[in-house]
């Protein structure tokens, strides 16, 4: 990382690179988007807010979690809490961005960091440590997964109109929510040394929904298990 | 329009805390730097996170929903294809629950 980085660039071309490299990755992307849209409808959510929240927020799992949340009434503190948490890895991310960032104006810093998500920030460190020095890689890249997106939330929304709560049951559809989580949580899993902070992150979690109110064993469960992962891995 | 008022201040509320913590990174962290301890937590809440909301959910509605979690984690580890092991996920469960039902074991 000390090679030289005054020749931060911002061109069309690195735009259309981080774009082209996105595309397969962002072919997934709107599946996953068609099935947050579907849900999105079955807790209740409204089209317009599908949208709005995926062109707002756009951070996948919180908001999967946040559809999950979603009820009448609604725990507005919760969930933003909850996102809050679940998107405090972007800290990470943006910071190990900012040698390339840095250089650029203030509006296209942080208009590009913006699109920071877990796709875009592989693929753009991935691109700048191995000597690229088009810092709109990374508004291309998230560009090319903003669109499919926002419109997947969209397509997915109007699809679930001809889904019934009864023929959710009946296809154990579901069960989507369960199964969506559980593939989350796999592709997080970075080696043996997650294990034990995963089975206290699960007990603690179990323990709470028995015996709190409310949605308390997600924070608790998280903070237990993160904090200990953290005093392993540090130690 | 459908825009509950509530729904748009929970969306604008995910949204800033989001963004806050998309600049956060370019704009804090070139004043202070992160402990390896810190860092090491950052790295490790969404994963534990994830674990802690799904496992109620796995194991609080019945064997079948349990072990189609299971299949939906191993399909995930194997393949690292997140929509064939949701897909596939949601097959088991569709199957394990209807063949542990007609077995009189769940509800």
């Amino acid at each position: 990382m000390s090679v030289s980085l005054d020749r931060v660039i911002f061109t069309r071309q690195g735009m259309l690179e981080g774009a082209r490299r996105t595309l397969p990755v962002a072919i997934g992307d709107i599946a996953f988007a068609v099935v947050l849209g579907v849900l999105a409808r079955q807790a209740g959510m409204s089209t317009l807010e599908t949208m709005l929240m995926s062109a707002l927020v756009f951070a996948g799992a919180s908001q999967f979690i946040a559809v999950g949340l979603w009820m009448t009434p609604l725990p507005v503190f919760t969930i933003v809490l909850t996102t809050l948490i679940v998107n405090l890895r972007h800290l990470l991310m943006g910071a190990s961005l900012r040698p390339w960032l840095s250089r650029l104006s203030p509006f296209k810093a942080y208009g590009s960091a913006f699109f920071i998500t877990d796709e875009s920030w592989a693929f753009t460190i991935r691109n700048f440590a191995g000597g690229g020095r088009d810092a709109s890689f990374l508004l291309g890249s998230g560009l090319m997964m903003f669109v499919p997106w926002v419109c997947g939330t969209g397509i997915g929304h109007l699809l679930g109109a001809s889904v019934s709560a009864r023929d959710l049951a009946e296809w154990a559809l579901d069960f989507i929510f369960t199964a969506v989580f559980t593939a989350l949580a796999v592709s997080m899993w970075k080696g043996k040394s997650d294990l034990l902070p995963w089975v206290v992150a699960a007990l603690v979690a179990l323990a709470a929904h028995q015996w709190l109110p409310g949605n308390w064993y997600i924070l608790l469960g998280g903070l237990a298990g993160s904090l200990l992962g953290a005093l392993r891995n540090a130690a | 329009m459908q825009l509950n008022p509530v729904s748009v201040l929970t969306i604008v509320g995910m949204a800033l805390v989001t963004y806050a913590t998309r600049i956060g990174g370019l704009w804090l962290m070139g004043r202070v730097t992160p402990s390896p301890r810190v860092e090491a937590w950052l790295h490790n809440i969404p994963g534990a996170v994830l674990v802690a909301i799904v496992t109620p959910a796995a194991l609080s509605n019945g064997p079948a929903d349990a072990l189609a979690a299971a299949a939906t984690a191993l399909v995930a580890a194997r393949t690292r294809n997140l929509l064939l092991a949701i897909a596939l996920g949601v097959a088991a469960a569709w199957a394990l629950r209807r063949l542990l039902s007609a077995s009189g074991f769940s509800p």
